[in-house]
């Protein structure tokens, strides 16, 4: 007995360093796959998104604005807790595969699909209470006395209410789908 | 030899003018030079509905309009100013003569003529009128 221990006790040792160094590896990289595709380069890689939103959220407030602070793709499209981020991860899988048949690789099929896409983001933006918009901005800290008219009227009709940010602010950072009434409207958003 | 001869007009009188300076409404400089930096004039704060100066006069816009969207695919002005959603937006409700076609028929959905919301509506810079203006409204609008 205590010969078999002695026998294998330097194997296990290297077995546990090797899973391990393994595991630091794999998690390591995992991290930075994560990492690598949660950044604004690798979002505009492929041409479907560079050639069509990327465009027109280059003329919005996200990109450039007064302050030089900037909401990149993944802050708005990727939750930053962990749990609901690898879920958004595994559907992104999905967008993989759509990337391959080319389902919206000319700016007529993206047009065409354009619809279906922001109403699942409006759906998914409702559902959270626009929590990613909430990321960076907080009733709390915006100061009304400094905000324009109709911003102020809306949103304290809101507070009370409880509307959410994409009920109102669609639209924010591309130009509006062709139908877009019907998707807010899909999506219960307020306006449509 | 027609051609030549309007070639070498054109040539000449471009080189005539090339010695003047241009008078223009803002101000006088040598085509040579640059002409002075024109600053960029920032748009009114959101506020109140700007007084009328006349019955047919489109409204101004008293209201910023940065970033805002009319294209094939959406109006932005409609999520507010539309039927639907002027309630909710606490906006004036789009006039009834937009759903009009130039013979008066009614129409469903805003007349294609009146789509482009800021050929007529346009919003407000704080900028000194290049020419006087001595316009009086109606005194049934306004009691100016
Ligand atoms: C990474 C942080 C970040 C995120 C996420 C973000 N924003 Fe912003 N937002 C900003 C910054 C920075 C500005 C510009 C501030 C300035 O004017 O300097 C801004 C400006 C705005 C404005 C003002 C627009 C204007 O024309 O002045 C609105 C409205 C807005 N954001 C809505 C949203 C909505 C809706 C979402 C979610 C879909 C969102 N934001 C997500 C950082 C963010
Ligand atoms: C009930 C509708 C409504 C909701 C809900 C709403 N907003 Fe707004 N917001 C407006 C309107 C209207 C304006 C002014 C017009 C515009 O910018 O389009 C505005 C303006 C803003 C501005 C620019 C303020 C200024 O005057 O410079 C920011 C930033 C903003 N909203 C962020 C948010 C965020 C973040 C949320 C969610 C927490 C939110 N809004 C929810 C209607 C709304
Ligand atoms: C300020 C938040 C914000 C930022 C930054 C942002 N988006 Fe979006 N995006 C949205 C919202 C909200 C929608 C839902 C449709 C809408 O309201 O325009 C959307 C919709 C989309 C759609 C669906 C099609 C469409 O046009 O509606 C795509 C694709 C997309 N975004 C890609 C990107 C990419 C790529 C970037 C970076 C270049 C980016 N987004 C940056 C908020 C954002
Ligand atoms: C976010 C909502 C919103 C959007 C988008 C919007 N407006 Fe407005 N608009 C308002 C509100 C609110 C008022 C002011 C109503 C008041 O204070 O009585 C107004 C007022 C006006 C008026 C003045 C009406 C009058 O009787 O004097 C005009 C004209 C106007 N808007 C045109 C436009 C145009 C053109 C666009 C698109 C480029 C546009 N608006 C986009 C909300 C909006
Ligand atoms: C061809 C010029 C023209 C275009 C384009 C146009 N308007 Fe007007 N608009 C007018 C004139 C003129 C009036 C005032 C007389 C009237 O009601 O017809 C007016 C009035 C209005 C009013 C005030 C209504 C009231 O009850 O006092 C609103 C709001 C308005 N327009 C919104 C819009 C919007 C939104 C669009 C784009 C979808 C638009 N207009 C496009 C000329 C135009």
């Amino acid at each position: 007995m205590n010969f078999i221990l002695k026998r294998i006790k330097p194997l296990l040792t290297v077995t546990i360093m090797a899973s391990f160094l393994a595991g630091v590896v794999v998690w390591g990289g995992f991290n930075w796959g994560l990492e690598a595709t949660n950044d604004e380069n690798f979002c505009i890689s492929c041409h479907e998104m560079k050639d069509n939103v990327f465009q027109e959220y280059k003329e919005t407030v996200h990109y450039s604005n007064r302050t030089g602070v900037r909401a990149t793709c993944p802050d708005c499209h990727v939750p930053k807790a962990w749990g609901p981020k690898m879920i958004r991860k595994i559907q992104a899988s999905r967008e993989v595969y759509h990337k391959i048949l080319g389902t919206i690789d000319t700016p007529e099929k993206f047009e065409a699909e354009r619809l279906h896409i922001a109403t699942r983001e409006w759906k998914r933006l409702k559902a959270s209470d626009s929590l990613e918009c909430r990321n960076c901005h907080d009733y709390e800290s915006m100061d009304f006395v400094e905000q324009g008219q109709r911003a102020v009227a809306q949103h304290s009709v809101n507070i009370e209410q409880g509307k959410t940010c994409i009920d109102c602010h669609m639209g924010i950072a591309h130009q509006l789908p062709k139908g877009w009434e019907e998707g807010a409207k899909e999506a219960g958003l307020d306006r449509h | 030899m027609k051609t030549l001869f309007i070639t070498l007009l054109m040539a000449f009188s471009s080189m005539l003018f090339a010695e003047e300076s241009i008078d223009s409404l803002r101000g006088s400089h040598d085509l040579e030079s640059m002409s002075q930096d024109a600053t960029v004039k920032k748009m009114a704060k959101d506020g109140d509905p700007i007084e009328r100066n006349y019955v047919q006069q489109p409204p101004l816009i008293p209201h910023s309009i940065k970033g805002y969207r009319v294209n094939l695919n959406a109006n932005k002005c409609m999520s507010c100013h539309s039927w639907k959603n002027y309630k909710a937006a606490g906006a004036t409700k789009i006039s009834q003569t937009h759903f009009e076609d130039r013979d008066g028929n009614a129409l469903a959905e805003v007349s294609s003529r009146r789509y482009f919301c800021q050929q007529c509506h346009v919003p407000q810079a704080n900028a000194k009128p290049l020419v006087g203006n001595n316009f009086k409204p109606l005194s049934a609008i306004s009691d100016k």
